[in-house]
């Protein structure tokens, strides 16, 4: 392979490069070809039968063999003739009325992104540009800067926008409460750096707790919610108790086991929680006791009929995201506040070296303890969101994955980054469920994202920590 | 008149399974000075640290510390509540800080307890309580008052795994002295620094010393930061003490050159062995 920063030599090492283009493609023909060449499409009468779809196999074979000659272009110092096509290509895909919108999608994001790397060498290339490494850093500082309002902003007019519709709404709320579970984690995790792998037990200790609270005493959605949270708090300290004492891979099994222990004694405890069949017909939120239904009981006024409104579902799915928002937002406003106080720095210092925590005085067990019942308050929240806003719940859905997948959105925001999480979990949750399309190739695409995440950011996609306490004025220094 | 000394260790004994690290150890540290304890590696110098700071639980031994709040029995203490209630810092012999906070944050953690109760236990601190604000003032101008004595002042807001090695050493000894303590153990601080650091360091140590008022416990390899400021130093040897007394007696005792320089040669050797070297002709 050519090296970058030896431009242009005498000659090209053309046949070196299709070589390289054409294995390249070769490799992605043979992939491509039982992956995307197939496809089983429902012939009535018949029953299944096969669509060969070789347009997409040649489509994608094409395009990884022009991006790897484009690439080794860039790397020989011609970034400019790769440039333009590129970005000529990524628009007429995006912007093209293709038949098969994925493939077109696919095709465009490669091009965009061969577009940037080009855009990218094209500026190291240029006089006076400053180190390669000094871009990320920068435009790093400036969206930390710049994103945290633009999101809250888009946040909070999110369901007014004229694109968004009811699925858009739906999805939105599931990143939101992600996103909301990302930073409950990030303190246990990210903060007090105690791995847990069974953060879903809280999940669903809050999401039973209301379940069955409206079940059986008929409390609604507000009065439940501190009970919720109260419970998996006492919960979380039950578990702490024993097992906090161990670090890092030994205290991530046992909160693996905790968790499943949770969701089986859900599964088999029928009497109380149903079983499998879990919990159904739990009330949604009223909004200050106004319910939102289409036809009210005589007499009784819904969120609709008091403000003189029409009915529609539209308002509780929105009335839903405020909810979730607002949650969110407390949990980070929370976190924000307590890094700077004591518990916060030393819920640091321990996850920095639990041995100098102890010779300064600081108690780890009750620091640890502290932390983890946080967290699990904090999810217990989300979990009782989840019940009020599925109005169903069985064990089904506090399975393991969950864990890993809040685990992953920490891990990959960035260790401790509150704006890390809100990205991740966009990429994590907000592209599969866009990407729905792409059917069984989804979790190929969310493990290719995950890749993708540690490669290029191996310590997540904002891993830069802001001091909590500074002695000189930011500025003083670079 | 007697004077009950800052720490009195008596008959310490620190067993690990068959293997005796310390052996019926026991000394006094008096209450503003220095006292080193020496000895060659593994003589048991760390594990003695260890067992007063809480780490090591002692087989046997009192631990007593005696100051203006009280007097504790260090053996009866969980780790933690020695550094909290019995004020006993420490630094460590391969450093210890938090890396990836600032050098004003180590500073900042090691006033935990302090600043927790200003907090009223997080709780007045989240709702934004006047009483925690003015503590944290209080807590960054002693964690200044501390950078600007180890002259890490300037570095303040960096990340304290970023510092130069020396700098580390130096931000250790300063995050111990925010806990305000009133004995203060340093595990060879003067490791890996280069001379003219080891002469900043003496300067420092008798500093606080005499402006702090507190005992120092110093364990250290460096013979000219322990002669240079210690005033009383006690040899350890295979977990014994084998000397105890001024550094110039110390200096001169034969045990103690026997332990660092080892026996005189000949006193080894078997008979027949030194039979032959006397018949070996000299110069050869």
């Amino acid at each position: 392979m050519a090296v970058a920063g030896d431009p242009a030599p005498a000659a090209p090492p053309i046949a070196a490069i299709l070589k390289d283009a054409a294995l390249a493609a070769i490799v992605t023909f043979a992939l491509a070809l039982p992956l995307v060449g197939f496809e089983t499409i429902d012939v009535s009468g018949v029953g299944l039968g096969l669509n060969f779809r070789f347009a997409a196999v040649a489509i994608a074979t094409a395009t990884v063999f022009l991006g790897r000659i484009g690439l080794a272009a860039i790397a020989l110092g011609r970034p400019i003739a790769v440039l333009v096509p590129s970005a000529g290509v990524a628009a007429a895909a995006a912007l093209g009325p293709w038949p098969m919108r994925t493939v077109a999608w696919l095709v465009a994001i490669a091009a965009a992104v061969l577009a940037l790397r080009a855009g990218l060498a094209l500026r190291r290339l240029a006089p006076g540009a400053g180190a390669g490494a000094a871009i990320p850093a920068r435009i790093v500082g400036r969206l930390r800067r710049v994103a945290p309002p633009l999101l809250l902003a888009l946040g909070v007019a999110f369901p007014f926008l004229p694109f968004t519709d009811q699925r858009l709404l739906d999805i939105a709320i599931l990143v939101v409460t992600y996103v909301m579970l990302g930073w409950g984690l990030n303190i246990v995790v990210g903060l007090a750096g105690l791995l847990d792998l069974g953060y879903v037990a809280f999940y669903a200790v809050g999401a039973y707790t209301f379940g069955l609270l409206a079940l059986n005493f008929d409390v609604g959605f507000w009065g439940a919610l501190p009970a919720a949270g109260a419970l998996a708090a006492m919960v979380g300290l039950l578990l702490g108790f024993p097992v906090l004492r161990l670090r890092g891979d030994y205290l991530a099994i046992v909160t693996l086991g905790f968790g499943e222990i949770i969701r089986i004694v859900l599964q088999n405890w029928w009497e109380v929680t149903g079983g499998p069949n879990g919990v159904s017909n739990i009330p949604r939120p009223t909004f200050f006791g106004l319910p939102f239904k289409a036809e009210p009981d005589e007499g009784e006024a819904t969120f609709a009929t008091f403000l003189g409104l029409d009915f529609s579902p539209a308002h509780r799915v929105t009335f839903l995201y405020f909810i979730i928002l607002a949650m969110a937002l407390i949990v980070n406003a929370f976190t924000r506040r307590i890094r700077r106080l004591p518990v916060g720095r030393a819920w640091e210092a321990l996850r920095e070296d639990e041995i100098a925590c102890r010779a300064l005085g600081i108690n780890p067990t009750n620091t640890k303890l502290s932390a983890f019942a946080i967290g699990a308050m904090f999810a217990g929240f989300a979990g009782s969101f989840f019940a009020a806003r599925q109005g169903f719940i069985s064990p089904e859905s506090f399975t393991f994955i969950e864990s890993a997948v809040i685990l992953a959105i920490v891990v990959l925001g960035g260790m401790g980054s509150q704006l890390g999480i809100v990205l991740a979990a966009i990429v994590l949750i907000g592209l599969p469920e866009f990407l729905r399309e792409l059917n069984q190739f989804r979790m190929l695409a969310f493990g290719a994202g995950m890749v993708a995440i540690m490669v290029w950011r191996p310590l997540g996609l904002l891993s830069h920590r802001e001091p909590t306490i500074r002695l000189h004025a930011t500025g003083d220094r670079a | 008149m007697t004077v009950v000394p800052l720490l009195s260790v008596q008959h310490l004994t620190m067993r690990f399974g068959g293997l005796v690290a310390i052996d019926d150890l026991s000394f006094d540290a008096a209450d503003r000075e220095i006292t080193a304890i020496i000895g060659p590696n593994g003589a048991g110098k760390t594990t003695v640290f260890n067992c007063l700071t809480g780490f090591y639980q002692p087989t046997v031994g009192r631990l007593t510390l005696t100051h203006g709040g009280g007097t504790f029995l260090l053996e009866r203490l969980e780790g933690h509540r020695i550094a909290k209630e019995a004020r006993v810092a420490r630094t460590f012999q391969n450093i210890r800080l938090f890396p990836r906070m600032t050098a004003l944050e180590n500073l900042v953690v090691a006033q935990h307890n302090r600043l927790m109760r200003a907090s009223g236990y997080t709780v007045l601190g989240l709702l934004g309580h006047p009483g925690y604000r003015r503590a944290e003032r209080e807590a960054v101008e002693l964690a200044r008052h501390w950078l600007e004595r180890t002259g890490l002042a300037d570095r303040a807001d960096r990340d304290a795994g970023s510092l130069p090695y020396g700098a580390q050493r130096r931000l250790e000894i300063a995050r111990a002295m925010c806990t305000r303590p009133a004995l203060l153990c340093l595990d060879e601080p003067a490791a890996g620094l280069n001379p003219r650091e080891s002469a900043e360091l003496n300067d420092l140590l008798l500093a606080v010393r005499e402006e702090e008022r507190i005992g120092i416990l110093l364990i250290e390899h460096d013979m000219s930061v322990v002669m240079g400021i210690s005033d009383h130093i006690v040899v350890l040897d295979y977990g014994k003490r084998i000397a105890d007394g001024s550094p110039r007696t110390v200096r001169n005792d034969p045990t103690v050159i026997r332990a660092y320089l080892g026996e005189e040669d000949d006193e080894e050797l078997p008979p027949e062995v030194l039979v032959d070297l006397r018949g070996v002709p000299p110069g050869c």
